[in-house]
């Protein structure tokens, strides 16, 4: 019998197969999503990582809502269907909520949220990346660090035939002095045979060559400067984290050499670990001079500005003590002379104005163009805070980029 | 590879063409390509189409697959077939010959229902193909018009996407033009007919707000949109019915995934035991056929249950015991015109609702779940009391019943343009996270406020979406 219906097959052909790649377009512009969507949630991820100065190649897992795929779907509380191996019973727990540990073939899977639940996988390093792309500051290029020149080195470039003495290459000299003899006196000459003089001349004699290097310097430090005082809460503190988690990563990415100092504060400034710096808490008043006082003098020994870039940051909730204002004031300008970038940020989280006091104010009167006040009231204060306060970085050739004067 | 090539598979596939019809299955003609992994992958990020117009969705999927077939995960399905005439169907190189020869006769399976299930009369098969390339090839011309782009082709299809399945289940079921709607409207306020309406004091009648917009509660929620929303573009327009259109042509998969699944494997089991294979090709078909359709421990298999259902119905009818001729009576057709009569007019959630009986359920040791806090816990399980709300549960969540009814009320409510649609609530809330994205949705599409009226843990609520953003409150 022959069948009525009737069937072709197409062969494979790995010529086809190699050159259709249908879904590339697709996966590109997906990928371009997933970024965008990182750069979307970077207020929340840096405000939820525990970073300073964490290795780079550290992973962190970005949860994704911006290629989520929505529809109306129901919620938790309906229920389904399964089967079972011929013993279940009423109560027994077959699975998660979220998903995990059910069985497959559902047939609702695919519009549960937790299926869609998306996560990718980032390195430090791209999540810097991204977050310095978003911080959309192109002109800050090496153009407007400040390089210091001063790391001043010798170093060899080739031998001459003229030195001073304390160059001498004695080796060569030797060898120089060997050629000469082989080449005179012929193979049958023994070269061990000191009877015979011949003695070293001025054309055998050979110097080290040294040139002098300048290189451009690329120490940086960073100096966070905190209130460790009894008004600043978890809450403050770890907004501050954030912001210095900030800072840190940006200077990280245009030094090759980055150096960062906890300086806390209450009445008196003492340089502490990062561990005392975001955990220990102190009591007692505030004296934000003595923190700056503490600064400076870190500064004085440890990172003479002539060799380091330095970008320092201070982070309170604003209750000083008036008779500190002026002292802090004068300090603070000291700071500004001596620091890249220097920047006070208030924290009040939204609720607790009823510190009427502020250091905003009394900030006013201190003009310097590398100096930054920002008021931080939440988490999404963050990422627009730490652009302002970048966008002051002093510039040394002009203070006009040719960017912005082009618009 | 080296195991077999394309004459081979001729070869049986004459042989099983032979029986499809010896068993007297109707199919489109069909077409298989062999492909390789990669292509495999492609074709299942596009659910099969040869052509489809671009989104970035497709390209999530296509890594989703690709990462989960890569780690091991899951496996790649052995077959991939889609609904057109001539039907196309894929086969992997990486299969063994005996694989091939199931999944051809599985594929046969597949495109007999594919040809005579009533659900799937609505999607034109023989325009399958044709519509999704000129579909393709309208989207990229809108990608690549400079005064359109990327961007704007994806705000509109992100947002269609996301509303898709709202819209009509049963397209067997016409749907009425606004004139055919208004005289329902009229005739149903019309009073009823009173023989003796001389003696009864005349009943005060209400004019039907003729102008109201929908006329009734409208489900189709792109097309409405579409044909209400005047400021839309023309390709803006197109998009929507471009994605209406794909939406409608899965809808009958969706309806029929458990008769489907089971009706190809029960004629893949028959076609093959019919065959005369050679032992050792014999005996793999018998491991690879117990892996398709094994049950899937605390979760439902639909090759199990659809296969489990059909070889149920086939017994009764031929093979009632006394008890079930006592219960049901005596039958009254063949299994085999029982079987095709089933295939012909069912859907998943009818099937289910005829087919699956009590004993199947316990044998199947079927249960039902609820969540309780963090954990998923039986709530019951197949015994004399509960069996029923077994039932339902599972045909509650069958094919479309997984995707919430939402249909417009009003399209001018608070006389503002804002858009009222209603969650016909039915004991299943809304997730309110998606549900806010979907209004967010509505509302980028419909340009106005957009307000939803749902329940919210037993309490009416209503969900809008303006331009200030979203809200929610407490309904009186």
């Amino acid at each position: 019998m022959k069948p009525t219906i009737n069937a072709i097959f197409r062969p494979y052909s790995s010529s086809d197969a190699l050159r259709s790649d249908r879904s590339a377009g697709d996966r590109q512009r997906h990928r371009q999503k997933v970024r965008e969507a990182v750069r979307e949630n970077i207020a929340d991820l840096i405000a939820e990582e525990s970073i300073i100065g964490k290795n780079k190649d550290r992973v962190i897992k970005v949860p994704i809502r911006g290629v989520k795929e929505y529809r109306f779907i129901y919620g938790e509380n309906s229920s389904g269907v399964g089967q079972g191996d011929g013993n279940s019973e009423k109560g027994q727990v077959i699975g998660k909520t979220d998903g995990t540990g059910q069985g497959q073939g559902e047939d609702k899977a695919g519009d549960q949220p937790g299926v869609d639940y998306y996560e990718t996988d980032v390195t430090l390093e791209e999540l810097v990346e991204i977050m310095f792309e978003d911080l959309e500051l192109p002109d800050m290029e090496r153009k407007i660090l400040r390089e210091v020149m001063s790391d001043r080195i010798s170093k060899r470039k080739g031998f001459r035939k003229a030195g001073i003495r304390i160059r001498l290459d004695k080796k060569r000299t030797v060898k120089s002095r060997i050629k000469r003899r082989l080449a005179t006196t012929g193979q049958d000459g023994d070269p061990t045979d000191e009877e015979q003089r011949f003695p070293f001349r001025k054309e055998d004699l050979i110097y080290r060559h040294l040139v002098e290097d300048v290189r451009p310097e690329s120490n940086a430090a960073v100096l966070c400067i905190m209130d460790t005082s009894g008004s600043m809460d978890t809450l403050k503190k770890y907004l501050a984290r954030s912001f210095f988690f900030l800072l840190y990563q940006f200077v990280s990415t245009k030094y090759r050499n980055v150096e960062i100092a906890f300086i806390a504060h209450h009445t008196e400034g003492k340089e502490v670990t990062e561990e005392e710096f975001f955990y220990k808490g102190e009591s007692g008043g505030t004296f934000i001079s003595s923190g700056y006082n503490k600064a400076l003098e870190v500064i004085q020994a440890r990172y003479h500005p002539s060799l380091w870039n330095l970008y320092a940051f201070h982070c309170s909730d604003g209750d000083n003590f008036d008779s500190d204002n002026p002292a802090a004031l004068k300090a603070a300008q000291e700071l500004c002379e001596l620091c890249n970038l220097f920047g006070y940020g208030e924290i009040k989280p939204l609720g607790s104005r009823y510190y009427e006091s502020s250091m905003l104010n009394i900030f006013r009167r201190l003009e310097a163009e590398n100096f930054q006040t920002v008021l931080i009231e939440r988490k999404e204060d963050i990422w627009p805070s730490f652009k302002t306060f970048m966008s002051k970085e002093r510039t040394p050739i002009a203070t006009e980029t040719p960017a912005a004067a082009e618009q | 590879m080296a195991e077999w090539d394309v004459k081979d598979l001729e070869g049986w596939d004459e042989k099983i063409r032979v029986k499809v019809q010896e068993f007297g299955l109707s199919c489109f003609d069909q077409e298989f390509e062999v492909c390789d992994h990669n292509q495999m992958l492609g074709y299942m990020a596009y659910s099969g189409m040869p052509s489809h117009y671009p989104h970035w969705s497709y390209g999530k999927s296509f890594e989703k697959l690709k990462t989960m077939y890569d780690y091991g995960v899951s496996g790649l399905p052995y077959e991939m077939v889609i609904n057109s005439d001539p039907s196309i169907a894929y086969l992997m190189t990486d299969n063994s010959f005996c694989l091939q020869v199931l999944t051809i006769a599985h594929v046969y399976g597949h495109n007999d229902f594919f040809k005579n299930n009533f659900t799937f009369k609505s999607t034109q098969a023989e325009y399958t193909i044709s519509r999704f390339k000129v579909h393709a090839d309208r989207v990229r011309s809108y990608l690549e018009d400079p005064s359109i782009g990327v961007e704007r082709v994806e705000r509109i299809l992100d947002a269609a996407h996301g509303l898709s399945l709202q819209c009509r289940r049963n397209l067997a079921i016409k749907k009425l033009t606004l004139r055919e709607q208004r005289k329902r409207m009229l005739e149903a306020a019309r009073p009823a007919a009173d023989p003796f309406a001389d003696l009864h004091q005349q009943e005060d009648t209400e004019v039907p707000n003729l102008n109201k917009i929908p006329a009734s509660p409208e489900e189709d929620l792109l097309l409405f949109i579409r044909d209400h929303n005047r400021t839309l573009s023309d390709w803006e327009r197109d998009l929507l019915t471009i994605v209406h259109e794909a939406a409608q042509y899965f809808i009958p998969q969706m309806e029929t995934k458990i008769m489907n699944e089971g009706w190809a494997s029960y004629w893949h089991r028959e076609i093959l035991n019919s065959l005369d294979l050679p032992q050792d090709l014999h005996l793999e078909f018998l491991v690879r056929h117990n892996q398709v359709v094994r049950p899937f421990p605390k979760g439902l298999n639909p090759y199990y249950l659809g296969l489990k259902v059909w070889d149920d119905i086939k017994r009764r009818h031929d093979d009632p015991t006394p008890e079930e001729i006592e219960k049901y009576g005596r039958p009254t057709k063949t299994g085999t015109q029982a079987l095709f009569e089933a295939r012909e007019v069912d859907r998943d959630a009818s099937f289910l609702r005829r087919f699956l009986t009590e004993e199947l359920m316990r044998e199947m040791d079927m249960f039902e779940y609820e969540p309780r806090g963090e954990d998923l816990v039986i709530s019951r399980v197949s015994d004399k009391e509960d069996w029923r709300d077994i039932k339902e549960t599972l045909i509650k969540n069958v094919g479309m019943g997984g995707v919430p009814v939402i249909k417009v009320e009003d399209a001018d409510y608070n006389q503002n343009r804002s858009l009222y649609v209603k969650h016909y609530h039915e004991g299943r809330d809304l997730q309110l996270e998606y549900a806010e994205k979907a209004i967010s949705y509505l509302h980028r599409l419909w340009g106005h406020e957009v307000v939803l009226e749902t329940v919210v843990n037993n309490k009416r609520a209503l969900l809008s979406y303006s331009d200030d953003g979203f809200s929610a409150k407490p309904l009186k």
